[in-house]
Formats: C-alpha cells, structure tokens, sequence
C-alpha cells in the first residue's frame, strides 16, 4: 500500500438542489490525497463545501461522481477507522462523560467486558486531562471540556483517521490554545493521520503539515496545496520568529481575503485539477506571488 | 423571598380558601325553608326537604362524616349494587391500566415507525388527523357490538383515547432527535436496532413521556364517563348508581376521590418524565 495516497479524493463532485429547482454544484472534480500520518487542513469560506468533503471522508455522505478511496478501498459507509470530532461536541446529554467514551469504545470492541471497555475509556479521558470528572454530565462541563470529551471519545477508538470539523471554533481563544496543544501532541505521539477544517489561518500554521485552499463556492474547487514550512516540532510561543512564519501566513491570508474569489477568473494555463499545485512558502522571495501581497509583505 | 417562606404562605392562603368555601357551602345548606302541614302518611314518603324544610343539598360535615366511613370500609361487598369505593375504585383504576399498556404497546413501535420513515408519516397521517378527533365514546357502540363484552368494551374506549397523544408524540419526539447524535452513532457503526434504543429513545424520551402523561388524564377522564354508560362495576357507574339513589353526598365523595387518584396517576408520570429528562 502506497503510504503517500493514504486518503486519496479522486475527481468527488457534489450537487444540491437548489431551492427554485435545478440543482447547485458545490464542488466539482476535487482531487487530493493525503500520506499517512499527515496533518491536514483544509482552509476556505463559507460555503465552499468543507464540511461536505469532510461528510464524504467520515462516509455520512457520499459524493455524486468520484470517490473517496482510503487505504485502497472505496468509502461506501461511517466507518470505525475514521473518527469524527464535530463542531458541536454532540456529545449524549443523557450519559457521563464516561458514558459517553464507553459508548464509543464499546461500540468498536462489542465483545469487551464492562470493565475492560471502563479502563479503556479512562485512559482516554485522562489522556484529555479530565480525570475526576469521569462521573458528570455534559450539560455540567464547560465548552472547552465538553470538547475533550469529544476529543477522547474519538482517540478512544483508536482510528486511522481523525477527522475535525472546525472543532476549537466555538471555544474562546485560551481554551482553544490548550485543547491545540493537546491535539497537536496526541497525533504526534500517535502518528495520527488527520484532516481537519478550519477557517483560523493561524491554527491551521500550528498545526497542519499541509493546507488546502479551496476556491469560494459554488463549484469551488482546490486551488493549491500549500507545505507548511516550519519545522514539525514547532513551538507555539517561538513559531512567529521563524524566517518562513509570515510568508505563509500572508499567502494564507491573500488567497482569503482574494484570489479564493479571483482564482477561478485567472486559472493558470498549467493547472491540472488532478495535481493542484503545491506551494511552499519560503522567507522570500515568495513562490507565487500574488498580485497584492506586495503591500502587506512582512520582511 | 426564601422558597420555603413562599411555600408555607401558599399553604396558608389554601387553607383559608378552602376554610372559607367550606363554611360558605355549611350556611348556605343549613338554613330551612318553610314547610306545609301534609297528612303524616304521605310525609313519611317525603323527604326531609318537605317535612322539615332542610336542604336536599348536603353539607361539608356530612361528606366529611360519608369520606370517613368510606375510609372505614372500603373494600366491603354486598352483593352487585353494593360494594365499597375502594373496589369500584380498583376496577376502574384496572381497566385504566390495561387499556393504557395497550396503548403504550401499539403507540411507542408504531410511533418510532412513523417518526423514522418519512413515507409511513405521511402515508399514515390522513388517518390519524381523521380519528384523533372522534370522541372516544362514540366507538363505544361499535366496541359493544364486536366484542360484545362491556367490560372490554370499555378497556377499548380506554385503549383508542390513550392511543392518539402518545403516538403523536413518539412520533414527534423520535422524528426530532438532533441529526449530530444520530450522525455519533452512525460513525461509529452503530446498528439501527441499537441506534434506536441508546440514541433515539433517550433522546426522544422526555417528548415522548410528556404524551404519556397527557394519555393518562385523558383516560382518566374517559373511564367515568365510559362505566356510567356500561355499568355494573366501576368509579363511573358508582357514580351514576348514587345519582339514582338520589345520594348526593356520595357523588361528592366520588368526585373528590375521583380527583384525588387522577392527580396520583399524574404525578406518577411526572417521576417518570423527571427520570428520563436531561439537561443540554
């Protein structure tokens, strides 16, 4: 098994009907593939089809032309290998936080006992650092650690991939700095492939290997994949002294704030949806320059 | 205010409305009338509202004084027509409880049905916008005449208006469980059988017990009137029995114990909805 197309999309278009009749493209022809124990995050507006990408990945939805391929085989349905952190934590209201991991980890290994499903999920939720709070219901945590618990009910399951939907968006910026840490530490020390959506360009600079930046929607589509040029034991107090810190940063920034709405208007004469282009930005000069990043460029 | 002050005022200001009603209702019954002079062979068939002028409406001590030899003896039976509030009480309080299982055992399968399957909601929805409204009296003759038992007759018309406010609301509740739940369970390969009772039913619990507990008054309220038309045993035909015995006294004890168990029978499933409820 090729561990660089670990995940592999492969041409994935998506169509909703639209609410006059017809129907609208979200996407179209997405190519990308991701190695294994890569970070990855996928960075564009709102109405891009993110989150539909993410819905294909954890196999809750299914694309209307391409596939999904992981691992060699085609994603037909919700999978244990593929754990899901979602925006919201939707964790059972009606369970404990150790309720709420056991029900995960039982529902991997159905033929465990009590108790060994119980030590499984304590580890998990002390990994997250709320030991002692195994015992109490979601609606008595706070956001940040109704989070964790969504973090170690998806870790529990030991999966080959993590998938995160804009999982830190809702907390406040404190909370979302730990929890950043603590994911960023787990998926090292595990190996973890990850794919995580994000709208935060400075997450995304902590903690993804490689970015995806996808066009405004409808019919977005991958513009260029960008390596992150830090070194993989960044520090999250020093990061901003690296040399290549702000060039990719204000790349990231541009295609934001510009070319994901103008991208679509000047594609280059070599693009090729199948191998979108990738970029690393580099202290300068910057590989692709775009045309109004002159004026914000940071020495 | 402290809570527990505000309490004991409630408590105060019941006991005097209650105090006030009781000795208003004592005046107004306890005055005479005036009363004709009539030959003593014909008063004997009179009542004491003719002979003596008193009131045919009885006062709160002589209900008080029936409640309490009800209390003595509640379970005596001498013979069809004569037997002690506790017995009618425990028939009807039987066939409450029969005809509600029942329905608990249709409504909740069928409810997860139609809450799960946009086809079924709508196939079946014509007949129950059509049958939810009909009083369930009015199914009474039909039940007489295919079962042609009176006593599961009227187990029937408990059954069919239990029936309606939990169905609806199992189907409510189930159709309206938060999709991300429902998406945990499904990434992590949870079957539908599963899915149905650690997600669903939690989830749709609170819903679906509220519905319960409408169905419980309902019946309630339904089996009176459903014994005084079959008779022979029951609360309802008790009821209906004293009338023709022109004992008023003892509808008014009917209706006070008839009161007194629909509010136990209520705050039973209040436990139970307070059991299943979850804070988000």
């Amino acid at each position: 098994m090729a561990t660089d197309k670990f995940i592999s999309i492969e041409g994935i278009s998506r169509h909703f009907a639209a609410p006059g009749g017809g129907k609208t493209t979200v996407f179209e022809d997405v190519w990308f593939s991701i190695p294994k124990g890569e970070f990855v995050c996928m960075i564009g507006h709102s109405g891009c089809g993110k989150t539909t990408v993410l819905n294909i990945l954890s196999g809750l939805d299914l694309p209307d032309e391409g596939a999904a391929i992981v691992d060699g085989k085609a994603i037909e349905g919700p999978s244990l290998d593929r754990a899901v952190i979602f925006q919201s934590h939707a964790l059972l209201p009606w369970r404990t936080v150790l309720g709420n991991v056991a029900y995960a980890v039982s529902s991997k290994w159905r033929s465990w006992s009590r108790a060994k499903i119980e030590e499984h999920a304590k580890k998990f939720i002390e990994k997250v650092g709320l030991k002692g709070s195994e015992l109490k219901k979601p609606s008595q945590l706070s956001g940040g650690m109704k989070q964790r618990v969504g973090i170690a009910r998806a870790l529990s399951i030991e999966p080959k991939i993590l998938l995160m939907d804009e999982p830190f968006s809702a907390l406040d910026a404190l909370t979302r700095g730990t929890l950043q840490d603590e994911v960023r530490r787990i998926c090292i020390e595990t190996g973890q492939t990850v794919f995580m959506i994000t709208h935060d360009v400075d997450e995304a600079i902590y903690l993804a290997d490689k970015i995806i930046l996808m066009t405004n929607g409808p019919e977005a589509l991958v513009a260029e994949i960008v390596e992150n040029p830090l070194p993989k034991d960044r520090d999250r107090n020093a990061i901003h002294k690296h040399p290549s810190y702000y060039a990719i940063r204000n790349h990231l920034i541009d295609f934001l704030v510009t070319r994901s709405k103008t991208f679509k208007g000047e594609i280059p004469a070599d693009y090729d949806r199948r191998k979108p282009p990738v970029v690393r930005p580099a202290g300068q000069p910057q590989p692709v320059p775009p045309p109004q990043a002159n004026g914000r460029k940071v020495a | 205010m402290p809570k527990s002050n505000l309490t004991a005022r409630a408590w105060i200001v019941s006991l005097g409305i209650l105090l006030t009603f009781g000795l208003a209702w004592h005046l107004a019954v306890s005055g005479t009338s005036q009363t004709q002079a009539m030959d003593p062979e014909y008063a004997k068939l009179m009542g004491l509202s003719a002979t003596q002028g008193k009131s045919a409406m009885p006062g709160p001590l002589d209900v008080i004084a029936k409640i309490w030899s009800h209390l003595k003896d509640p379970f005596y039976d001498k013979g069809p027509n004569d037997k002690g509030i506790g017995i009618q009480l425990a028939y009807s309080i039987g066939r409450v409880m029969l005809g509600y299982a029942l329905a608990i055992v249709v409504a909740l399968p069928l409810g997860f049905l139609i809450g799960m399957s946009p086809l079924m909601s709508k196939a079946l929805d014509p007949f129950i916008q059509v049958l939810k409204p009909v009083s369930p009296l009015a199914w009474m003759p039909l039940a007489l005449y295919t079962i042609k038992d009176s006593a599961i007759s009227s187990i029937f018309v408990i059954f069919i208006c239990s029936l309606w406010p939990m169905l609806i609301n199992t189907a409510f509740g189930v159709a309206s469980v938060r999709k991300e739940w429902v998406n945990v369970a499904r990434t992590l390969e949870v079957g539908t059988f599963r899915r149905a009772f650690t997600v669903i039913l939690p989830a749709a619990a609170p819903t679906i017990v509220t519905g319960m507990r409408i169905s419980i008054g309902i019946a309630w309220l339904v089996i009176v009137a459903a014994e005084m038309l079959v008779g022979g045993t029951g609360i309802g035909y008790f009821v209906w029995n004293e009338w023709n015995n022109l004992s008023i006294t003892n509808v008014i004890t009917s209706i006070l114990v008839i009161g007194l168990v629909g509010m136990l029978l209520d705050q039973a499933l209040a436990r139970v909805a307070r059991a299943v409820h979850f804070p988000e």
